[in-house]
This record gives C-alpha cells, structure tokens and sequence, in this order.
C-alpha cells in the first residue's frame, strides 16, 4: 500500500518536473535581459512595443465578437438539439468535433478556396470580410469545446419543462430563450467563452494564412527576431491561459453551489 | 355549452394510438381529476389541453372557442408540473410575476397581484429566496402561485405532489383544493393515486389504454365502478367468480351459497360465469351484523393497516377481503376458523369487461 502510495507521488513529482522545469527555465530566461542581474526589462520592453499592444487588442477584439457570435449558433442549437431534435444530437456532435480531427490548415485553405476575391462571396476582397472570415474560423475552432460546455450545462437543467412552464405563462421564443434558458446555462457558457479566449489568443495558423495583425502572428514573429522578449511572451501567454482556467474553475464552483436542476 | 370541452380526441404517435375517441366536458370552476397507471393517456390529454402536444383528430374547445390551432403561449392556462418547473435562476417574486411581466402588466399591478398570491400560499416571508432554497412542497406551492398569477382560464396540474413526501402530499392536496374553490377556477388534476383523486376531485375521469374507462363523482366511481379496470384500480375490490343460475331473476351461485341480486344481470344465460365486485368494507362477520346475504368460508389471513385489520377468507373458489374496524377490545379470527360475512345483495355489483 505504502509502496503504491510512494509510486504515486514519484509519478506526480515526474510529472510536474515535466511542466515545471521548462516553465521556470522560460521564466528564468524572461528576467536575464539586462546583463548580470534579474530584470523585467523584457516584459517592459514587450508591453511598450506598440505592435504588441495592436495585436493583443485585435485578437481580445475577435476573441469577444468569436464568443458572441459562438453563444448566439451554439445556446440556440444545443436547445433545440435537447429539445426538439434529439435524433439529430449525434449529426451535431459529430460536426461539432470535425475542428478537432481536421487541421486548422486544412480548414483555413478550404475558406480561401470558397470566399476568395474571384469565389462567389469575396470575403478576402475587404479587410471587413477578412476579419469576418477570421471570426467564423475562430468559432469553427471553438465549436467542439463551445458546444460541450453548453450542451453539459444544459444537461442539468430540465429544458424541455421549463420552457413549456415559461410558453404556458405566455412566453415567447425570445423571452424563453434569454430569460430562462441563457442564464440558467451560463455557467457552461461562460467555460466555452474561457476556453474560446485561450484559443483566440494563441491562435497561429488562420490568422497568419488570412494575413490579420493577430497576437498568434506576433508571438511567432517576436521568437524569430527577439532573444528574451519571445520568452516574456511566452510567460504572459501561459498566465493568460491560467487566468481562464481559473476563471472556469471559478464558474464551475458558483454553480455547484448554486443547483440548477429543477 | 361546458367550459372546457374535449370532442372525440385522439392522439397517435405514428402507428401507436395512444389516445381514444375522448369525450369529456367540465363545467367552469369544477375540479376534474384523470386517474389512471402509467402510460394510460392521462398526462397526454392534459398535454393535448396544454397545447403541447398537437391533437390527431377531435376538437378541443374553452368557452366556445376552438384550441385545436392556438400555441400553448395563446391559449392562457396555467400549468404545474410535477418537477415544479421553477426558473432556478429567479426568486419566488420573480417567478411568481414571470407570466405577469410576459403579458406586460404595469409594475404596481404586478407587484400587488405577486403580493396576493404568495399571500394565497402562505409564502410571502419567502419572497426572496430562491428555488434551490425551498423545500419540494414549498416549490410546488410557488409553480401553483406562478400558474395562479395571470389569472388563466382553466388550471392544469400535471401529477403535482408525486414528488412529495406522504404528509406533505396530503396536506398540499387540501390547499390546492381550497384553493381552487377560493378562486373558482377550472382545474384538471393527473394523478395515478386514486385517493388523491378520490378526495378532492368533483369529478373523476379513469382512464385506461387511451379510453375514459368511467366518468363520475368520486362516490359514484368508487361504489359503482363501471368495468372491471375500475373496479380493480380504484379502491381495494373483491373479484368474485359466480355461476348464474336464473338470470330472469337474477339469481347466481357463489360455491354453495344462493344469492339473488338486485341489478339485472343482463345478457347471460344459466350456467354462465359472471364477474360479482365487492367492497372489503361492505361486509361484517360480527355477532348481528344485519345483510341479506352471507357467504361461509375459511379464514387464510389476517394483515393488521392501522386503523383496520383486513381479513381473506376463501369461500368456493374466491378469495374475498373484508375489513374491521381496529379496537382494542377486537379479537381477530383465527386462521382457519370458519366465518360468515354478512352483507346486503345490493353490495354485489356485476362487474362488465
């Protein structure tokens, strides 16, 4: 049993060496710039760098408009799966998880191919259509962890009842929808919008293909040309991953304590 | 014209029917109760009423007008469910003035409507909480306040104290039946406990494979209990197996014992077998006990339920029940004694399939 227990915690210990070591190595790196002493000079010189400022602020911007849109295709069709279509639910998980088994290349070479400035819609003709193009991909890569959040949120909830208490009241679709249902599955919303944001965030491939000032972009262009900055970077992105996680943690936690099972 | 009437509904989900040719009509602020197992229709025509469920065929109308087209969300009723349905994410005020501030109310109006119908269930102090705060009977209590509060048309309750404890159900029932008869309001009740149904229902529909097996008063369901189904659903029911002798004169045979009954039995001819229906509490095998008819027969056991001891007591081949007051001074026969239960003819009911 001893014996067992001992394994265990070496296993554990092996483990977070694993993801330790080389984060605090990173770490470590980030705080060398200035010669012969620890400094923050690379995380200052990474926050006063205005193209770093321009590209977070453009993916926290597509990261927002991805969970908005993201909540407004996935809440509605999770509901409706549950509650009106259930023999449709393995098609629409089966299409939720495509993103996870085609890559993000593959998918952003296809949308090139469809809405290119000869296709017959010319999103790539615009910076507009560009960025719209960018969003939907970004929903597309999301879709898996967005529908599930939803779909497991709404697992514990009685949908098919209360929306039948709330239409016997006289409730509409609307009023359903955003008054008994969104906030009754906010929970899980708000996990899939964590885990949209860490994608967004550090996403490479479709912003670099679509040619947008991405933070995904930057990171890699800083790591080509930069010594310690890219390291700074790499810290700031990992801290901004933790913040969601924490966030969702955060969130699972409110709802435990508040039952939403009727 | 009834308030509420069902024409010839029926209901089918693809090739499986589940619901018959159903007729009832209630009249405005009576009570009406579906009994019947699962699965028998019950919560479907409710549903059908609801207008959550769309109808194969028949008419449903309230006050002269036709429900067959309008959504649930037109046809003003209120429903509670056995789940309670509460909105977790709103207070008792909030959900109590859900169906108020959906038909756009002014705030005064709500707010004082919100205030009377908490005041109806006795939860005005829990204005406050929230649903996950409350205990199930207290839920139920705020669905029925939530259903009260726009003032519908005809109340649908779906099974609502299923999912309460014993004590709780009894006492919720008696509400919900005071309450309905403070405000007049046309009720449908599904439930598959008959004495729930028995107790607080003006009349009881009971329902089985998709039909209206029986419709009428709770006394009348439970003394003269249409078919068999009835027979053996409501209440505790002997089924007893008796050869007709002179069906002109209504004369059957039960073992050894003659007996002549007083409804007619119909269409038999001698030496058929007929189905008789007797109460457990019909009959008495005290000292003068008075009845024009007695059966003798064999004690096989006696189960002791409280304020009654109920005896069996096989007599040809019948197995018949019958119950005796508990007193403390009640000296229980003996299995294996020989008995005679004493009842009047009357009693025996012809039981049609």
């Amino acid at each position: 049993m001893k014996a067992q227990r001992l394994g265990a915690w070496i296993a554990i210990a092996i483990g977070a060496v694993y993801f330790v070591v080389p984060l605090l190595g990173t770490f470590e790196f980030s705080l060398r710039m200035r010669r012969g002493e620890y400094s923050f000079d690379a995380y200052q010189s990474v926050f006063s760098d205005l193209q770093f400022r321009e590209t977070f602020g453009y993916s926290m911007l597509m990261a927002a408009l991805t969970i908005v849109f993201g909540m407004l295709l996935v809440v509605p069709t999770a509901y409706w799966v549950r509650l009106r279509l259930p023999q449709m639910r393995p098609v629409v998980e089966f299409i939720t998880l495509l993103p996870l088994v085609i890559p993000a290349i593959v998918i952003v070479f296809g949308y090139l191919r469809l809405y290119n400035s000869s296709s017959w819609l010319p999103l790539t003709n615009s910076t507009n259509g560009t960025n719209l193009l960018l969003m939907l991909s970004y929903m597309t890569l999301s879709l898996p962890y967005m529908y599930r959040a939803v779909d497991t949120a709404m697992r514990a909830i009685d949908v098919r009842t209360l929306t039948e208490a709330a239409e016997s009241l006289g409730a509409k679709w609307p009023t359903i929808m955003f008054r008994c249902i969104f906030p009754n599955v906010m929970s899980g919303v708000l996990s899939g919008a964590f885990i949209t944001f860490a994608i967004v965030m550090g996403e490479f491939t479709m912003a670099a293909l679509l040619n947008r000032p991405a933070f995904g972009p930057y990171l890699q262009l800083v790591g080509a040309n930069k010594a310690y900055e890219p390291s700074a970077l790499a810290v700031i992105a990992f801290a901004m991953t933790w913040l969601s996680m924490g966030l969702i943690q955060l969130v699972s936690r409110f709802n435990r304590a508040v039952p939403a099972k009727v | 014209m009834s308030f509420l009437e069902l024409t010839n509904v029926e209901k089918s989900f693809g090739s499986n029917q589940v619901v018959h040719d159903f007729n009832m009509s209630i009249e405005k602020g009576e009570f009406v109760s579906f009994l019947g197992p699962s699965g028998c229709g019950k919560t479907t025509v409710l549903r059908m009423i609801a207008g959550f469920e769309s109808i194969s065929g028949g008419k449903i109308s309230i006050a002269g007008a036709d429900q067959n087209n309008l959504k649930p969300n037109q046809r003003n009723i209120g429903m509670v469910f056995q789940a309670y349905a509460l909105f977790p994410n709103m207070n008792v005020s909030d959900n109590v003035a859900f169906g108020l501030k959906v038909a756009g109310k002014p705030k005064p109006e709500i707010e004082a409507r919100v205030k009377e119908m908490l005041g109806l269930i006795h939860l005005g102090h829990l204005a406050d909480r929230f649903p996950y705060q409350l205990s199930g009977g207290q839920q139920q209590r705020v669905a029925l306040a939530r259903a009260l509060a726009p003032k519908p048309r005809v109340l649908l309750l779906d099974e609502p104290l299923s999912a309460l404890d014993a004590k709780i159900r009894v006492s919720l029932r008696e509400e919900i039946r005071m309450i309905q008869q403070r405000l007049g309001i046309t009720t449908v009740f599904v439930t598959h406990d008959q004495e729930e149904a028995l107790s607080i229902s003006d009349r009881i529909v009971v329902m089985n494979a998709g039909r209206a097996d029986q419709i009428g008063a709770p006394s009348e369901i439970y003394n003269r209990p249409a078919t068999r189904f009835v027979a053996s659903f409501v209440g505790t029911l002997n089924i007893i197996e008796a050869k007709v002798i002179d069906p002109a004169a209504n004369r059957i045979s039960i073992g050894d014992h003659g007996v002549t009954l007083k409804e007619p039995l119909g269409a038999v001819k001698a030496g058929d077998t007929v189905s008789l229906a007797l109460r457990p509490e019909a009959g008495s095998i005290a000292e003068g006990a008075k009845g024009d008819t007695a059966l003798t027969g064999e004690v096989i056991a006696s189960n002791f339920l409280g304020s009654v001891i109920r005896t069996r007591m096989k007599v040809a081949d019948s197995v018949i029940s019958f119950d005796m007051f508990n007193s403390p001074g009640l000296v229980l026969p003996a299995v294996g004694e020989t008995v005679t239960l004493r009842f009047t003819a009357s009693d025996l009911l012809v039981i049609r399939e």
